[in-house]
């Protein structure tokens, strides 16, 4: 029999499988079918292109209502990408200075951090959300308390900065003599901006090449040359000569009516979510560096000391390249996580992808199918890049044994 | 010239000195692990300030929290200007945040069936117990089904028959055939829950009317929902997950490229997507008319949620076995499942407990997003207490309530998982 001779036994057990998976998917196909011509609907993406008649209040680029609903999801996509951002470097920060402040000698300081790790760790994210959300919009002061001779509340750092329940405003940059904007057709890109970057990024290649260069002397002579001032000239220079160039100045926000006007808003629902995505991967985070430090062996850091190095200068060339290859991996785990938990995002009203694609969109055009289904596809292939760059990395540093 | 004999020499041992105050007791504890550089100092007292600023913020808050009160301004008459808690709210609704609107007549119920529900852990968790309790906590999911929803008692009773049908199917082909054993010992339980039992169930219903009173699932709510949710979905999320490692490990091709489209499509969307999938697609892919519970619904999704993470870690498990399990497995002349189940996986599963343990945590916290699909878990409760009039605004208190009781769930699970890992470490 087929199924008791092992030439065939494989083969078998998977054309069976194969037809039941067949049938299943064909079933659920039909069933489908069906439903939707139940209910005398078709199956198909127009409604991308029509006008989508909602605001979103929180735009990196250009939208209006009457744009379409394609443009609502790019909009809503680029507000996913925005908190998933801030989010992931919120929580390295955090988590980097937690973990290994949990390692440090100080008593009391381990503890803190362990008291910090394990309550995060232990309490759902979105109450955490929701928790920083209440901060936000119940613990700061009403713009009303700003105003007057001796206000309730003042601005921070030479008020620049206004914490207040409608959200933090801080100072927005703005180009006096502006190089106007470069139209793509679907978005527009501020020329200044893009010129700040490119130098920035230029400057940062060129302080790569002199310090390249540095090494090559050293390795060459045994003596390095001295380039911290070069460095820092090569670094600032260039960027302040920019700014100067396109007369740059600060915007500052102040009270005008009944809110802050001018400087850039942040959002309460964009903090909250940050703040509570951030903290609550930290504490994974923390436990993932920490874990890696230990994993060191102790005969590499013995090894350091015996070669008369510095405890600052083992940690750095000695424990933390060897623990980086054990933090790396879990870390961009955590930073998945943290991307598909920006998700919650719903909880407090903040319009990411699944607001507005998979939420309005759908709602306004019974669309729960195609909306899904594109909602899905589009974390799938966020997740996929993300795990896709942490292959390349985990092969690029993986121990090349011989 | 005789030497000259010294002037002096100690002759008896001086008694032990107690060491300098700065070397002994808690000076020196202190000196050594929190003031053992300007470092050290520094951290120290960056410490103790945010322990101060915190005990200074929080303190009197709680020390002034008010136990007794009708609504949240009722609160704030008694406090009289001054800032405290107003912890009346969980006094007040203790029982919602708990239960949900479940009938108050009926708290018994849930109660008896976690109380049964520990009972039913405990062969499981620790191995010093007798084994033969282990038929309860195989009997527990009928008997926790039947407390917490109700209705009639011959619902669960012929849904656990099924297994008994099964069994008995595979009993009498087993000697003759045993690939017919194994068909039979699935088919027979499907065909007696399809075609058997229901008109069965009529039957009896009517015969012997046994059971208590049907409680819907729409008024199940609160920490109770979570732990249905959580529980269920984390004890049927383990065969699951072992399957597709399996799957995903073995050497059909087909068989393989199916478990990994699987695990990745899952572990690449948000669980928030599947959830909504359940609750607004679901309909679309099962035949017209079918319909069933939200919260089942829930279930399967969570389960496949979280069968697809642990299908990785038990991967990992696998993977870190070393090749010379497999081969002498082989050479013991075992098939492949009872490799599995003999050699493999007691091994795999050892390694992966903390994965798995971690998954279980993540799946438990992630119960509350059910918020999001209209069921009323602690959270969506708290939101509904806050759009009661009496309790309009109050935050801080009832998050407090929420985050201690899966603090104590969570940091209890986590802690367990520790203690298993010693039991098990076989290594010296």
């Amino acid at each position: 029999m087929l199924l008791y001779d092992t030439r065939y036994r494989s083969v078998t057990i998977q054309i069976v499988f194969l037809m039941l998976f067949m049938g299943a998917i064909a079933w659920l196909v039909d069933n489908t079918i069906t439903n939707l011509a139940a209910l005398n609907k078709n199956f198909s993406f127009d409604f991308l292109w029509e006008s989508a008649g909602y605001d979103i209040n929180q735009t990196l680029i250009e939208y209006d209502n009457q744009m379409s609903h394609g443009r609502a999801m790019f909009v809503g996509l680029l507000n996913t990408l925005l908190v998933a951002v801030l989010g992931c470097a919120l929580a390295t920060v955090v988590g980097v200075l937690a973990g290994m402040l949990r390692l440090s000698k100080n008593w009391l300081t381990a503890r803190l951090l362990a008291v910090y790790v394990e309550v995060f760790r232990n309490i759902p994210t979105l109450l955490w959300i929701l928790i920083f959300f209440a901060i936000m919009t119940e613990a700061t002061p009403s713009p009303r308390e700003f105003r007057g001779d001796d206000p309730a509340a003042s601005m921070l750092l030479g008020d620049a900065v206004a914490i207040s329940n409608r959200g933090v405003y801080i100072p927005a940059v703005e180009f006096a003599r502006g190089l106007g904007t470069l139209n793509l057709h679907y978005f527009n890109i501020s020329l200044n901006a893009l010129a700040v970057i490119g130098v920035i990024a230029l400057s940062f290649y060129a302080n790569g090449r002199l310090l390249a260069h540095a090494t090559r002397v050293q390795n060459a002579t045994g003596v390095r040359p001295v380039t911290w001032w070069k460095s820092v000239l090569l670094l600032v220079t260039p960027l302040l000569v920019m700014l100067y160039a396109l007369d740059a100045g600060l915007d500052y926000p102040a009270l005008r009516g009944f809110n802050f006007g001018g400087g850039t808003h942040l959002r309460n629902s964009l903090i909250a979510l940050t703040l509570g995505l951030g903290i609550y991967t930290g504490a994974f985070v923390a436990e993932i560096v920490r874990s890696g430090i230990l994993a060191v062996s102790r005969g590499q850091s013995e090894a350091a000391a015996a070669l008369g190095l510095k405890p600052n200068l083992t940690m750095r060339l000695v424990i933390l390249p060897q623990a980086l290859r054990i933090i790396i991996p879990p870390l961009i785990s955590q930073y998945l996580n943290l991307t598909k938990n920006t998700s919650l995002a719903l909880a407090v009203g903040y319009m990411d992808l699944r607001s507005t694609l998979g939420g309005i969109t759908i709602n306004q055009t019974g669309r729960e199918l195609e909306g899904m289904m594109l909602l899905m596809l589009i974390y799938l292939i966020i997740s996929l890049l993300i795990s896709g760059a942490m292959n390349v990395y985990n092969s690029r540093i993986k121990l090349k044994e011989r | 010239m005789p030497a000259t004999a010294p002037t002096f020499v100690r002759r008896e041992m001086l008694p032990e000195r107690p060491p300098p105050p700065l070397e002994a007791g808690a000076v020196r504890w202190m000196r050594e692990n929190l003031f053992s550089g300007w470092v050290n100092t520094l951290l120290t007292v960056a410490s103790l300030y945010v322990v101060w600023w915190i005990l200074a913020h929080v303190s009197p808050w709680l020390g002034n929290a008010v136990w007794n009160a009708g609504s949240l301004s009722e609160c704030r008459e008694i406090l009289d200007g001054v800032s405290g808690a107003c912890f009346a709210v969980i006094r007040d609704r203790w029982h919602q945040l708990l239960f949900g609107f479940y009938p108050p007549e009926h708290y018994w119920r849930p109660v008896l069936a976690l109380v049964l529900l520990l009972v039913a852990l405990a062969p499981v968790l620790f191995s010093e117990l007798p084994r033969r309790l282990l038929w309860f906590s195989a009997a527990y999911p009928f008997v926790g089904y039947f407390l917490l929803w109700g209705g009639s008692a011959w619902l669960p009773l012929l849904a656990a028959a099924g297994f008994g049908v099964g069994y008995l199917a595979w009993r009498l082909t087993a000697p003759g055939a045993p690939l017919a054993a194994t068909v039979a010992a699935f088919v027979a339980p499907v065909l007696w829950w399809l075609f058997a039992a229901p008109p069965l169930l009529g039957e009896l219903r009517d015969a012997v009317p046994l059971g208590i009173d049907f409680v819907r699932s729409d008024s199940i709510g609160g920490f109770l929902l979570s732990m249905i949710i959580g529980i269920s979905a984390i004890s049927l999320s383990l065969p699951l997950g072992i399957l597709l490692a399996l799957g995903r490990q073995s050497d059909m091709l087909f068989l393989r490229s199916v478990c990994i489209g699987f695990i990745e499509f899952i572990r690449g969307v948000p669980l928030i997507t599947l959830l909504f999938t359940a609750s607004l697609l679901l309909n679309y892919f099962l035949p017209p008319g079918t319909s069933f519970d939200l919260v089942l619904r829930v279930v399967i999704m969570a389960t496949l949620f979280a069968g697809a993470y642990i299908a990785e870690v038990v991967r990992g498990g696998l993977a870190a076995l070393p090749r010379g399990q497999y081969e002498a497995a082989d050479a013991l002349g075992l098939d492949y499942w009872k490799a599995q189940r003999l050699i493999i996986m007691p091994q795999a599963l050892k390694i992966s407990i903390p994965g798995i343990v971690n998954t279980f945590i993540g799946l438990f916290k992630d119960t509350t997003l059910v918020v999001f699909i209209g069921l009323l878990d602690p959270v969506g409760l708290s939101n509904s207490i806050r759009a009661d009039t009496d309790w309009n605004g109050i935050y801080w208190e009832l998050f407090i309530f929420i985050g201690a009781l899966f603090f104590i769930f969570c940091f209890s699970i986590s802690r367990y998982s520790m203690y298993l890992e010693r039991k098990l470490q076989k290594g010296h």
